[in-house]
Parts: structure tokens; sequence; C-alpha cells
């Protein structure tokens, strides 16, 4: 399948936000009755998507979109209802409806909305001003040049099967009865392709993407330079042997790594047992050389956010200090029920999903000893580097923590990348894997994602092969 | 949904700075589920979602514009700025004449079968409470179970400049049951779900309290698994198990958008034999209540049934409209889309493996070593080069011919055109299996299906050397 993007959501972001949406918010948030807490998230947004093939204009998309989620409590009762549109009809029916569904839930004294708690937000500025002015036809020759680029960049490269160009712009506001008023705004950009690569029978495929808060700084080089390496070096891919093997795990792989941890450091799958973090709060869970860090407070960060799902400030949250488990993410619920408060981390995936605590920004602190990825490869001698991962939905969990994918990559060889290698998996559990990180590099990017990229290594791992 | 006429006017507005085709496609989607985790009722949600998709076809390219005001004014708009695509080819000049009357030729689905209920929220809860109580009732070590049930309805409008009228109402129930156990060696999860094409009648079929069961065995059972091995053994899945091999493993890449770009290893090999000749894999979007049943696809073709290999020989791709405009053919009834933000692409339906002659049990007493899959998970496919990956939830040993240990979690990984030859028994317990297929960011409900089978060798992902 063709790499896909994720463009962020719609999260709340910068400080300055669109009035109109949030005096929308607010005058929802004003029908709610005695003894009831509303809670009225708001959202709209412009997308445009071209995707280019063989020198032509395969597909161009654009779109206007908005809706609106409301929350109701009654009683210690939750309910929640959504609709895809900001129609004044629609307004009514929906809190109606949130309304009912509260009926129906179990009263819980830990049900609450957010109420702010004094912690300010950092500023960051999410917004190109620009991008409403770049006209449709520069996005659709970015697009065309891509495909062009790619397809000229090697003559081993025999097919480019989607050239994409993307942008979006979200506005959101967040208002409630317990004093959150929120809003915020947000641009982002993106071009992707998606490259084939042939020598004989053999075929290889890899993507290559270059992301931003607009048009302006997108990279098609970047783009088409990381897709064409990573097909071509895998091109005579034989079946890598068995055994046990130390793992180097490419930045992009990196980020799903990081990623799946993360469901586990959620203070929610903690609080219901389905966390392989639970009960471990203070003990040494991994290397000295693992320090993990949540902070979207960083502009840096693809996920920045001043504010969180739930309108409170985003923050910097320490999860593991030199492999000693320090913290979890709760959001206002979770945060209750472990007797705690929210760590300002509640996300939530647009107006149709309610939030729940997760991560951002998560990244690594680097090692001490500075590497890139040839720093890495050089330090860890002989193994295996991971360049894509397959089936991690199926075959990595965050709660048993049981862990086996499939991997393509190249052998390390004297310290140097060598022959390359598919159809293999590789296995262990994610807490072995923890105590077993050989190496953090100092090479962070930040990716697409909620978690930075940057070349890992984890020793004892088992492939299996031929 | 909208009347004849608008849907005629706005038609005429996409084509009006030219173009070869356009089409309105307008969805009315009420959708409302139910959480019970930790053993309280956490979340009711409701939600409504109605909109159009107007797409313009000018030669290669498509013009896309979506649009949540269903009003004549908000379908204009749309349509306006999805033909933007054919006045940047030089278009503009052409006007094309008004197209066919619209006319209605399929029937929704609805009318065959009645309308379809929704239950109340009050019998919903009572579902999910009973399915809390088996969950828990299974064992000491059930220590979380998370039980949910999602109904959605969905009306479907087609019409294009081809004069194609077709309407389809689609309603669609899932329930799952997630279970954690707790023992000496960590936590282990089980989970099992139902999902059928229908309303709350899926629950005259189906038990709430067999499926918590079933997901409370799971986890319970792999506290005392052991890792699963690491290499390559014969694997005899179970009739029902998944069938997402062979979603995996050929279902896409017999789909003609990647045939069309040479991106499938199976382009240019219809006629060849790509199978065992025990495989015959069928793609049927007509099969009586099953997840990936519908009467007309998002582009308003009627399902039918495609038989895609036959005893081993490939017969044929899945198509949509623009594939198969593309060689000259008829869609196979395969364009599919996520919501109408979404632009149709080719899908699977119901993918099914034909049951064969052999008997279940003795294909695993004519397994001396290997492994049994009782239930799949997930997988994925990189189509071009046919190495896939799919996950097990639920795997024995086969020792002696015999079922014994659990084993703990793992994907299984091979490659589709060599994994199909490798085929060597296939059973008669046919079952289905309801599942959620994502491709390019779009999400559909499909169905595999398949009998007790066995292939000599894949590639097993465990720890165990």
């Amino acid at each position: 399948m063709s790499t896909t993007i994720d463009r962020g959501g719609l999260k709340v972001g910068a400080a300055q936000g669109p009035d109109d949406l949030l005096a929308l918010a607010e005058r929802v948030a004003g029908w709610a009755t005695s003894g009831e807490e509303v809670e009225v998230y708001v959202a709209r947004g412009d997308e445009t998507e071209v995707r280019a093939y063989d020198g032509e204009v395969e597909s161009l998309t654009s779109a206007t979109s908005a809706g609106i989620g409301i929350r109701v409590i009654v009683g210690h009762k939750l309910g929640f209802a959504w609709a895809g549109s900001l129609d004044e009809s629609v307004l009514g029916e929906t809190l109606a409806e949130a309304r009912d569904n509260a009926t129906f839930a179990t009263a819980d004294e830990h049900v609450r909305f957010a109420v702010p708690d004094g912690v300010a937000a950092v500023p960051v500025d999410l917004w190109d001003d620009e991008l409403a002015a770049v006209p449709t036809t520069d996005k659709v020759e970015l697009a065309l040049a891509l495909e062009a680029q790619a397809r000229g960049a090697d003559p081993r490269i025999r097919q480019v099967d989607a050239a994409d160009y993307g942008d979006a712009s979200v506005e959101v506001a967040l208002v409630s009865t317990r004093g959150i008023r929120a809003s915020s705004r947000k641009t982002s950009g993106y071009i992707s392709v998606g490259v084939i690569a042939g020598e004989g029978e053999a075929s290889q495929t890899a993507g290559g993407f270059s992301v931003g808060r607009g048009f302006a700084g997108l990279d098609p080089d970047k783009a088409t330079d990381d897709a064409v390496k990573r097909a071509v070096r895998l091109l005579g891919a034989t079946k890598g042997p068995s055994g046990r093997s130390t793992v180097v795990f490419d930045r992009r792989v990196a980020t799903t790594l990081l990623s799946v941890v993360s469901s586990a450091l959620s203070g929610e799958a903690v609080a219901k047992g389905r966390s392989f973090f639970a009960g471990r709060l203070g003990e040494q869970v991994g290397e000295l050389v693992l320090t993990l860090v949540d902070d979207p407070t960083d502009p840096r960060a693809y996920g920045a956010a001043a504010y969180d799902a739930e309108g409170l400030a985003c923050r910097r949250n320490v999860l593991i200090d030199q492999g000693v488990l320090r913290g979890f993410l709760y959001d206002t619920v979770a945060g209750s029920r472990a007797g705690t408060s929210s760590t300002g981390s509640a996300v939530r995936g647009g107006f149709a999903g309610t939030p729940g605590p997760g991560c951002r920004a998560l990244t690594l602190a680097p090692g001490p000893e500075g590497y890139d990825e040839d720093g890495v490869l050089a330090a860890v001698g002989e193994g295996l580097f991971v360049q894509s991962l397959t089936g991690v939905h199926s075959g990595v969990s965050p709660i048993s923590g049981d862990f086996s994918v499939g991997a393509e990559g190249l052998m390390i060889r004297d310290g140097k990348l060598a022959e390359p290698v598919r159809e293999i998996t590789v296995a262990s559990t994610l807490q072995k894997m923890l105590q077993s990180l050989v190496a953090v590099g100092a090479d962070v990017e930040w990716l697409p994602g909620i978690a930075a990229g940057q070349t890992l290594a984890v020793g004892d791992m088992q492939i299996s092969g031929s | 949904m909208i009347d004849t006429p608008v849907l005629e006017r706005v038609l005429a507005e996409a084509l009006r700075h030219g173009g070869d085709f356009a089409e309105v496609f307008a969805e009315d989607r009420s959708t409302s589920s139910a959480l019970l985790d930790d053993g309280r009722v956490e979340e009711l949600s409701s939600g409504r979602e109605r909109g159009a998709g107007i797409r313009v076809v000018s030669g290669e390219t498509t013009g896309f514009a979506h649009t949540a005001d269903l009003t004549e004014e908000g379908l204009l708009r749309a349509a306006e700025a999805a033909s933007a695509v054919a006045k940047r080819d030089g278009g503009g000049t052409t006007t094309v004449a008004a197209g066919p009357a619209l006319t209605e030729t399929t029937r929704p689905r609805g009318d065959e079968r009645g309308s379809v209920s929704l239950g109340s929220k009050a019998d919903t809860l009572d579902l999910l409470r009973r399915a809390d109580e088996a969950a828990r009732a299974s064992g000491d070590s059930i220590s979380q179970v998370q039980a949910g049930c999602g109904a959605s309805r969905r009306h479907v409008l087609i019409a294009n400049s081809e004069g194609l009228l077709a309407r389809d109402e689609q309603a669609r129930t899932r329930f799952s049951v997630s279970c954690v156990a707790v023992g000496d060696t960590g936590l282990q999860t089980g989970f099992e779900s139902a999902a059928r094409t229908l309303g709350f009648e899926l629950f005259d079929e189906v038990s709430v309290e067999e499926l918590a069961q079933l997901a409370a065995s799971r986890a319970i059972s792999k506290l005392s698994a052991r890792p699963a091995p690491s290499g390559e053994l014969p694997v005899v899945l179970a009739g029902g198990s998944g069938g997402i091999l062979f979603h995996e493993a050929c279902g896409h890449g017999l789909e003609a958008d990647h045939i069309v770009k040479d991106a499938s290893v199976y382009t240019g090999k219809v006629g060849q034999q790509v199978a065992s000749s025990l495989v015959t894999l069928v793609d049927d979007g007509t099969v009586g209540s099953e997840w990936g049943t519908f009467a007309v696809d998002d582009e308003g073709r009627p399902a039918q049934r495609n038989v895609l290999i036959d005893q081993g020989v490939l017969t044929d791709y899945l198509w949509d409209f623009l594939r198969a405009r593309k060689e000259g053919r008829a869609s196979s009834g395969n364009g599919r889309r996520q919501t109408y933000q979404h632009l149709p692409m080719v899908r699977m339906t119901n993918t099914f493996l034909l049951p064969g002659e052999d008997d279940a049990d003795e294909i695993v007493a004519q397994t001396p070593k290997g492994v049994y899959v009782a239930k799949l998970g997930g997988g994925q496919v990189n189509t071009t080069t046919g190495d896939f990956v799919f996950g097990t939830t639920e795997a024995y040993l086969i020792e002696g011919g015999k079922i014994t240990e659990p084993l703990r979690d793992a994907n299984l990984i091979g490659n589709g055109p060599e994994i199909l030859k490798r085929v060597d028994a296939v059973a008669t317990d046919f079952a289905m299996t309801p599942g959620t297929c994502g491709k390019d960011g779009q999400s559909v409900p499909v169905g595999c299906g398949q009998a007790t089978l066995r292939v000599t060798g894949v590639t097993i992902g465990g720890t165990a050397e």
C-alpha cells in the first residue's frame, strides 16, 4: 500500500483562533440547563489533495468540512454526540442526543470535565498565512514535478505509483461550562512519493516524504532521494538468515516503535490494567540510556500544540528517566481515577471522537555518544538494519508487550550496511527491548506522527528467516 | 435525499467545462455506539453525517469535491470545484450535451429485506452487561473486560452522467469483546467479535455470552502459552480463523488499481496457474448478511460474484469504474469508499476460498509437526513484492498429529505467490469472519472466509529458537 501521512487531525494548537467558532461553541455551551455540564468542540477545515501519475494529474480533491462534538455530564454520567455539520438545525439535535446518551451511562465520581488549572499555555505558531494564497495550479505543478523527478532519478526506478501533494488548514474551538475557553488553528502540508525499483524479475518498493506547516519548504529532493535510496538498496534482497541478533531500527521505524510504547504509558490504560507498565512506577524498566519525554511545547515537534483536547495547557512530561519509570500521561478523568491531576495530555480524533490521554511529541534523550545512523551502525558492528516494518497492528501488544513484526532491511557487517534482506520477522517483547537498548542516536528528526525519529539499536532479538 | 431534476442539473454543471464523466455520490449516515469498560458503561455516542462527493473525469484525470451542504446551491458549488480539472486541461470550450435521463435500475437492499431495526439504548446496554458478566465468569484470571456495540445505517444515492441512478440502504451492527487475563507471566489478551449487515437482528443469530467466553478463554489460555517457534513450519489454519491469509496473500494484489500501474506480482498472470489446484478464490458482495455485503457498490454498480482464481488458475481481477473503463470492460462491482468525503477505489467485498473435500481433523492428524492457528488478527501486504504478514491471536503447536500447547501471539510472514502454491489440503468446515480493511487511508468493512486448510511451510515469527 502507499505511504500515508498523518496530517495531525484536529488537535488544539496555537493560542489565537477563529472568533466565529469560539462564539458558536460559547452559544451552544450556554444552552446547558441547571444541573448539567456541557463541553462543546467545534472544528472546521479545508483541504487540497493532488495525486500525479505518469505525467498527468490522476486526481485533484478540494473540500471543506466542519463538525461539532458535544459532551454532557449529568449526575456523574457522561453522554456524547457528534455531527458532521455546523447547521443551526443540527446543533440543538446534537446536544439533545448527547443529553439522552448521558442518562444511560454508569454514574462514576471520576467523570468530569477539565477545569482551568493555572498552567499558562506556551504559544506555538502552527499557522502558515501564506498557504491560503497558494494557487491550486502551483500545488498541481509541485505534484507533477515530484512525480517526474522520482521517475527520472535512477534508471532502476520502473514505476512511481503515487506522487501526492496535500495540505490542510484546521480551526478548532473548545468551550465548557467549567470555564474552559480555548481556540486554535493549524496548517499543514506534505508531499509523498512511492516508487518501485526493478532489476530483472525483482521489484522493491519504498516511499519518501517531506512535511511542513504549509506549501513553502516542502522538499521534493528529500522526498525523492529518500524513496529512491530505500527502494534501490533493497534490490536483490533474499530471505535473511534466522538467529539472534542486534537490530538497528531506522529513524522512521523508531517513530512507530515509540508510538506503540506510548499506548502503554497512557494513565487510562494503566488504571484499567491494560499496560505492561502497570504497577511499575519507580522501577528500572529500561537501560540507563533510556530517557523518554513527551513535550508538545517544543515547536519543532510535528504534534506541537499549545492546548490539549480538553483545553488545558500542554506541558513537558518526563515519562522514563535514565531507565526509571517516572510517570504516565493523564487526561482529567484518568488523572482523577489515579488520584492525581491531568498532565495536559488529552488527545482526540476530531469532532467525532472523545478525549483520552495520549502523547503528541515523544522523544528519547540522545545517547551520550552523539551518534548519527552511521555512528550507531559502526558501534553495533554486526547485526540487522531494519528499514521498514509490517504487521505492527497485528503483532505488537502494548498490553502483553509481545512483539513480532515483519521486516525488510540490510545486514550490518563490519559496522556498515551490507546485503539486503526481506521476508523475515523480528521478535522479542517490548519489556525486554527496553532493557536491551544498546544505543540511542542523536539524529533526532521530527517526523509526522506523535514521536520523533532517531536511530535505535536493540540487542538480542530473534530473527526468523530461512 | 436529492430530487432527480436537481441531480440532473448538478451533473450538467459538473460537465459544463468539459470532461467525459460526472457523478454525484450522496450519503446520509447515522451511527451509534456504546462501550462498557472496567465494569462501567463509559460512553454512549451518537453521530450523524450527510453530504455529497462529486467527481468529474476528464481523460485520465479526476476532479473531486465534497460538501456537507445538500442544497442545490451547495451541490452546484461542489460541482464547479470538481470541474476545475476539466478547465485546466484547456477544455472549457466544450459544451456537453445533456446526459441521458436518470433511470433507476437496481433496487435498494432494504426493499427486499424489510426495514432493519436498531436496538434501543437500554437493550444494547443489557447485551454489554451480559457479555461483561459472561467474560468475568470465565475465570478468576480475567482482570479486565471491554465490550462494545456499534450500529450504523447508511443511505446512499449515486447518479452519473451515463444515466445511472441507484440507491441503497446499508445497516451494519458489530459487537466485540476484549479481555485481559493476568497471571505470573504477565498480561495476555483475547478478542472476539461478530458483525453483519443487519440491525439488531444480529443478536437473533449471535450469542454475546459465547463471544465473551471465547474472548476470555483466548486470554486465559495464553497465560500458560509458550513463545511461538521461530522459522518455517507447516501451518494449519482453522475454518473461519480469519481467511485473512487470502485477503493479504492475493486479494489486494488482484485489485485492478495495482494491476494497471504494474504494482502487483499478479500483473499479466491471467490464465496462469498461480496457486495450488485446491485454491478456488471468490469475491462476492451478494452473500447473505456478511460484513462485506451490499446491494450496489459506491459507484452504483450491483454487487456480484467474481471468481478470481479457479482451481489454481487466475481468472480475473477486481474492477471499479475507472480502471474498468480504461480496459474497455465493465466494473465488477468493487468500487467502494469509506464516506462521501473519499474517492472510490477498487476494494474487496467478501473474499473467500471455496471449501474442499478433506476432513478438518484428518488434516491435523496428518501433520507431524506444525502450528495450528485457531484465530487470526490483522495482516498487511506489499502488493508489488507479494510479501505479506498476518498475526495470530490464538494458536497451538501441533506435535505428532495432535494439537498440544498454546502459543503466544506472533506474526507469520510469507510471499503470496509462493504460499498459494503450498496449500496442500482444504477441508469442508467453511466459515466467514468480519474484518475492517484499510487501504490508502480508507477503511471499509469486508468479510473473509475459508475452511480448515494446510500450508506446507510458512515462516513463524516467534522468539523460541
